[in-house]
Order: structure tokens, then sequence, then C-alpha cells
């Protein structure tokens, strides 16, 4: 029951893009097609779920033990820059196609806020799911980091397909380009929030 | 470009948030209140002075190939740095701010700066850069979050004048996309006009 809780509520409830605000970059940049909001959307949805169980790891077997949870900011973002280069040697060889279709994303992933967003909350933020607040525990941190990147890939998708059409319309000098987007990730943030008090 | 000239640029010119349109997370997620913006716009303006002087001194030693990973560490480490004095000074402003204090480490602004300016510049033309970024970007923030604020609250800088709510949309998410949409149409305009 508490996994169903967790998962809709990083999906819906607190949105990494449109209620938290992680991840904008990309959410403006990428989103003008289609086909590459869904490639952006896969990339950040593996090394998010990757990065957050390495990083969850780290602090609690090196940071925890040894006292030095401050050096928490330095670390992560260095796992997570090795893990991105890593993740793409490593598809590069395995899977060919997969790196074709991930290749351009993964590099512009390691300065994506989403990542060490999602690293750092589960490390540092106590959630609660009915019951009392608690840190999360490893299996629940994982279904956390991957509901919200599903959370990520969702309001990308939709932001996108909002774009293409947007982009068939005439729209004010002024308002083209970045604005209107942004007015329209407004009514989407709207949108979900109707599903505030879901959970 | 004169040292002045180096200040000044990013308040209009090369604003980071209305014109080259970087580091949109902070912006949008910490601009709930005028104050807020700023704690978040002066925390920036911190890390981008010395991470800008400290890449400029070391960006001769630093191969090539590893440079990009060598400036996260270094922005890493003053942001580091700024967590210890925030929470020693400003504990309720680290408390509302949060998870975002952390993040300026993958700030577009701060490694954008460091790429385009500091690594190719002397100390102090990078010190006067990071000055100008980092007011334009809290001057940026500021303002967003005072509309925000005085729409959304009916207060400027935490003093109420008006009795009961504002519209209390846009002190919540969508607010913060409608308002910085509009934000950027009038600097547009505004800055269109004086160009003419």
């Amino acid at each position: 029951m508490e996994y169903i809780l967790i998962i809709i509520s990083a999906i819906f409830v607190n949105n990494i893009l449109l209620s938290q605000f992680m991840g904008i970059c990309p959410f403006l940049g990428v989103s003008n097609k289609l086909s590459t909001a869904v490639g952006m959307s896969g990339a950040v949805c593996f090394v998010i779920t990757l990065a957050t169980l390495v990083t969850y790891l780290f602090q609690y077997y090196v940071l925890v033990p040894l006292h030095i949870e401050f050096m928490q900011t330095i670390a992560f973002i260095l796992i997570i820059a090795a893990l991105v280069q890593m993740v793409e040697i490593v598809l590069k060889k395995v899977s060919p196609s997969l790196y074709q279709a991930l290749g351009i994303f993964l590099p512009l992933i390691t300065t994506n806020c989403a990542v060490l967003g999602v690293a750092l909350m589960v490390v540092t933020n106590e959630f609660s799911y009915g019951g009392e607040p608690h840190m999360l525990n490893l299996v629940e941190s994982i279904v956390f980091a991957f509901a919200t990147s599903l959370g990520f890939g969702l309001a990308m998708i939709l932001f996108a397909g909002l774009r293409e059409q947007i982009a068939l319309n005439k729209v004010p000098k002024p308002f083209q380009g970045i604005p209107i987007a942004l007015v329209t990730a407004s009514i989407l943030a709207m949108a979900f929030m109707g599903f505030s008090g879901l959970v | 470009m004169g040292k002045f000239q180096l200040i000044t640029k990013g308040l209009i010119k090369e604003n980071p948030t209305f014109v080259l349109l970087l580091g949109m997370c902070p912006t949008l997620a910490t601009t709930t209140s005028a104050i807020n913006g700023m704690s978040m716009g002066l925390a920036t303006l911190f890390v981008l002075v010395l991470s800008n002087m400290a890449i400029s001194a070391t960006a001769p030693y630093i191969p090539d190939k590893v440079r990009i990973p060598a400036y996260i560490v270094i922005i890493a480490a003053f942001v580091t740095i700024l967590q210890f004095i925030m929470q020693a000074f400003t504990p309720d402003i680290y408390k509302t701010l949060g998870l975002f204090i952390p993040l300026i480490v993958v700030n577009c602004i701060v490694l954008g700066r460091a790429e385009a300016f500091a690594n190719k510049n002397s100390v102090v033309d990078s010190a006067c850069d990071g000055i100008g970024i980092g007011i334009g970007f809290t001057f940026a923030l500021t303002l967003l979050g005072l509309v925000r604020e005085i729409l959304g609250a009916g207060s400027a800088f935490g003093f109420k004048f008006i009795s009961g709510d504002g519209i209390l949309v846009f002190v919540l998410a969508p607010g913060a996309f409608m308002a910085l949409a509009y934000l950027i149409v009038l600097f547009k305009k505004v800055t269109a006009k004086k160009g003419e």
C-alpha cells in the first residue's frame, strides 16, 4: 500500500517539474519535439534511478560511518558525473541502438538538478505516507526515484505535445519562444494542482 | 570592456534570468516572496564571485580534458562553505530555501560563467563579472518574488498592505510560470524600446 502511495504522490501530487521546479532546463530546452522529449525522459529515468541507488548506499555506508555528512554535496555531484560518464561508455559497448537514442542527452543530465535533487531529497527529507514521518529505506528510495522520474517523463511528454500544437498557431511577437512555453507550463501546472490532496 | 561595464552588463543587457534564460529552477522555486528571492540571489552571488575567482586563478593549471569536473568540484566546495555559513547565521532562510542551496552546484549560470568567462580572463575581471551577473540574478529574483508576493499574498517584503488573502495561485506553482512569462515579455518590450 505504501509503495502505491509513494508512486502516486511522486508522479502526480508532487510532480518534480510542475510543483517542485527541478529539471526546468531540459523541460524548456528539449521539449520542442515529442521524439526528443521521449528520449530525454528515458535517459533521465535511467540516470535518476541509478544515481539514487548509488548515492543512497554511499551516504549510509561511507559518509555516515565516517561522520563526514557535510561532504554530501561534493560527493554526490561527483558520483553523478562519474555515473553518467560510465553509463555512456557501457551503453556504447552493450547497446549501440539505445546509445544512439539516448546518446546526446546523457552529458546534459549531469547538470540536470532533478538528479541531484532526488538524490539529496531521499537522504535529507522525511516523508510521511499516511503513517509516521520517516526516512525512506533503500527499496522505498528506489521506488520514489523511479516514480519521480516517471512524473518527469509524464510532464515532459505532455508539455512537448502541447508545444508541437502551439508551434502551428500564431503567437504575439513578444510571447514567441520561451514566454508562451512558460504560460503553457503554468496552465499545465494548474491542471496538476487538481491532484493535490490525493495522498 | 571596463570594470564598471562588466558589473553593469548583467543587470539589463545580459540579465541571466530575463535575457539569457539560465538557472530557471531556483528562479521559479524560491521566489514565493521577495525576501526569499533576494536571499537565493545573494547566495548564488556569493558562490558565483568566489568560484569565478578560483577558476580564473587555477584555469592555467587544469588540463583541458578534465576541466568541467574540476570546475564542478570547485563550485561544490564553495557551495558547501555557503551551507555552513547559512546554517550558522541565517538558519531560518536556510530552512526555507532548503534543497535549492545545495542545488546551486548544478545552476547553469555558475558553470556557464566559469566556462564562458572565468577560464580566459584575469581574477579581477572574473570577480567583476561574477558580481555583475550575480546582481542581475538577484535583481531578477527579487523582482519576480516581489510581483508574486504582491499578487499572491498582498504584501511586499513581508509588510502586508491589504487585509485578507491575495490571488493565492501566484504563490503556488502555476503562478511562478505565469509571472515569469509576463516579466520576460515586459523586459523584452522595455529593452527593445530603449534600443530603438
